[in-house]
């Protein structure tokens, strides 16, 4: 086991290195936390909803083949109008993401620089 | 006039080749050579993530199953976008935090490094081996249509190949890079001027556009006239097992290209990971609005050219290239031409590097030589020479198979191996604390082993072929396919997770337990990420 912590850190020899100590105690401070749960809050349902958004396509299409060829506009049918959708819903969640992600990283900042301060202060 | 296709390939390949020699100059030391010192823009690698993503199937391939089967192909279109979805949310960032220069350095971070790179390996180099194959094959069998008389399928296949090889082995990640950004943004300028010309045909008129999608007719397998809706889906995934087929497809698009080798390393040539995430943004817009135009390359080939015309004219692969010819004439058929070419060039070479770092990284030097460089650049060296051999390995394969070959299934098991044994190991690594090497590498073999294992048995490569088929476009086992599906996904993947799991349970590993909290920080704040090197 010792022997394989050695190896990695003689491949990374210029990286930031800090003892099991110090990863735990970030791990488990309340500012990291914060930003584990706020991520998981974002994160989870928008990867649920597109997953299931975007199976629901092959689903339809597949097993109502009928009803998705139900003409809407002109000859453009549901099967198509939904495809299409598919496109404008997955560059909204895109978006949506972009904006949650600059709050994920004001927290991740401030954990940041603390572990930095920390460590020049030794 | 078949001179201008010739004219345009060398154009490009002039431009390509400065991009080399410019590159090459800024290509000294580890950083820069594998990772483009990691001073890519945000905007630039999204580009060139585009330009790496879509392939020759996806500008020859889908606008040609859209030609010939309508809607149902439009379904490709779709999945290759919603992918970068699990990209964006799940895989791009964590990679970038904690990696340096290859996937398995996210594997290999809290485990026992050698079996885990060592299988890491394996499995990058299948998948960029096989999806290089599949590429070959079609740019042999492309270059020998497009300038027949000029070049042969054999000296196509090796002019790729030398090329790939020079752009890789002098310019690294950086040449690759801007060889991928320039053909992203001609085949996007050829994609939006083909559907501009598509909608002028229909004077601008969605209607009548969708109206003659709505009727098109062709003459079926016994010669009989028909009119078919276009727009109907079913026309491809027939039942009784084409919805499953279906599902099994998206399954592995959605999985599997965040377990793509050469889509992964591109998020290590920018700085940081927010980059890293609007480089993904990037990529997607260019993704999604070329996949959308496919509607006008496609249904555009099935209206105005037609079926029957494309089936005598080289088939489903030359539906744009007819398409352009039709519409503008034959400048503007080699200018599309050209591109095609353009977009297999940019996407071999990303192969080839993603192969070769991890070949080199992984294996050379952390697997054999206990992650010690021998000597001071060594670990370019190594890839330098693997370039040679992966990209001879490649020419001799495409060679031997010949044009006619059957290699649709390839591009389909690259996809498969991503999503079942990539991507599974990749995310249980970064989110389950329990995991460990046992469980790693049973989860890399399972998912690699029963993604080949299901495709050998699957209708791909188990048929009965009627006498008149011959060489290798015969089906490699004649007998009736005992996996009903095309695409193994839907049951590859739930086997990759469940080799995983289970390894994991089946040994006990404290120290892996230990460093996650160390993996969890660097890869979600980004503590300690590599930082761009000077060039």
């Amino acid at each position: 086991m010792a022997n394989a912590t050695k190896e990695l850190e003689e491949v990374q020899p210029q990286r930031y290195q800090a003892s099991q100590s110090t990863w735990d105690t970030i791990a488990e401070s309340k500012a990291f936390q914060d930003l584990m749960a706020t991520k998981r809050m974002f994160i989870v349902p928008a990867f649920v909803f597109f997953v299931v958004y975007y199976f629901a396509l092959p689903v339809l299409v597949g097993y109502a083949p009928r009803f998705m060829s139900t003409k809407v506009i002109g000859e453009v049918n549901l099967a198509y109008l939904f495809a299409l959708s598919q496109f404008f819903v997955a560059w909204l969640i895109a978006g949506l993401y972009v904006k949650a992600a600059n709050n994920f990283d004001r927290l991740a900042k401030d954990i940041l620089d603390k572990a930095e301060s920390a460590k020049e202060g030794k | 006039m078949a001179n201008i296709p010739l004219i345009m390939f060398l154009i490009f390949i002039a431009i390509t080749l400065g991009i080399t020699y410019w590159a090459s100059k800024r290509s000294a030391g580890a950083s820069a050579y594998f990772a483009a010192s990691r001073q890519i823009k945000g905007w630039q690698n999204g580009i060139a993530v585009a330009g790496d993503y879509m392939s020759a199937a996806s500008f020859l391939g889908i606008a040609g199953i859209i030609a010939f089967q309508g809607y149902d192909g439009f379904l490709f279109s779709v999945g290759w976008l919603v992918a970068y979805l699990t990209v964006l949310l799940v895989i791009a960032e964590p990679l970038r935090n904690t990696g340096k220069y290859t996937m398995a350095d996210v594997l290999a971070y809290r485990m026992k490094p050698r079996p885990v790179r060592a299988m890491a390996s394996l499995s990058t180099l299948t998948v960029s081996t096989f999806y290089m194959i599949a590429q070959m094959v079609g740019a042999g069998a492309l270059v020998k249509l497009l300038l027949g008389g000029y070049v042969t399928y054999n000296k196509a296949v090796i002019g790729v190949g030398v090329l790939m090889i020079v752009y890789v082995v002098f310019g690294g990640m950086l040449a690759t890079t801007w060889v991928q950004i320039v053909k992203a943004v001609l085949l996007m300028a050829g994609t939006v001027l083909l559907s501009i010309l598509v909608m002028a045909h229909f004077h601008f008129s969605f209607g009548e556009f969708f109206g003659a999608i709505a009727h098109v007719t062709y003459r079926d397998a016994k010669g009989a006239t028909v009119v078919k809706d276009f727009l109907q889906p079913g026309l491809r995934y027939k039942p009784p097992y084409g919805p499953l087929d279906l599902i099994s497809l998206g399954l592995a698009l959605i999985f599997g290209t965040a377990g793509l080798p050469h889509i992964l390393v591109r998020f290590y040539t920018v700085p940081d990971a927010r980059t890293a995430r609007h480089s993904v943004v990037w990529a997607m817009v260019l993704i999604g609005s070329f996949y959308i135009m496919t509607t006008f390359l496609g249904f555009g080939a099935a209206t105005i050219v037609g079926p029957d015309f494309i089936k005598t004219h080289g088939g489903t692969n030359m539906s744009a290239p007819l398409l352009a010819n039709a519409l503008a004439g034959s400048i503007f058929f080699a200018f599309i031409s050209a591109i095609a070419f353009a977009t297999i060039l940019a996407v071999v070479a990303g192969l080839t590097i993603s192969a070769t770092t991890s070949f080199s990284h992984d294996f050379w030097t952390n697997v054999i030589h206990n992650g010690v460089e021998r000597k001071p650049g060594e670990e370019v060296t190594v890839a330098r020479i693997s370039a040679f051999v992966v990209g001879g390995v490649a020419i001799a394969i495409a060679i031997v198979l010949g044009p006619t070959a059957n290699v649709a299934f390839l591009v389909a098991l690259a996809f498969a191996v991503a999503a079942s044994a990539n991507l599974p190991v990749i995310v249980l690594s970064l989110f389950w604390r329990r995991f460990n090497t046992l469980g790693a590498v049973s989860g890399l073999g399972v998912g690699l082993l029963a993604s080949i294992g299901l495709i050998l048995i699957s209708p791909s490569l188990m048929a009965i072929d009627p006498p008149t088929v011959t060489g290798t476009a015969r089906h490699l086992i004649q007998a009736k396919a005992w996996f009903p599906l095309e695409n193994p996904g839907i049951l590859s993947i739930p086997l990759g997770f469940v080799g995983a799991i289970l390894g994991t349970l089946m040994s006990h590993e404290p120290s892996s337990q230990h460093r996650f909290n160390e993996l969890l920080v660097r890869s979600n704040t980004g503590l300690g990420a590599e930082k761009s090197t000077a060039a």
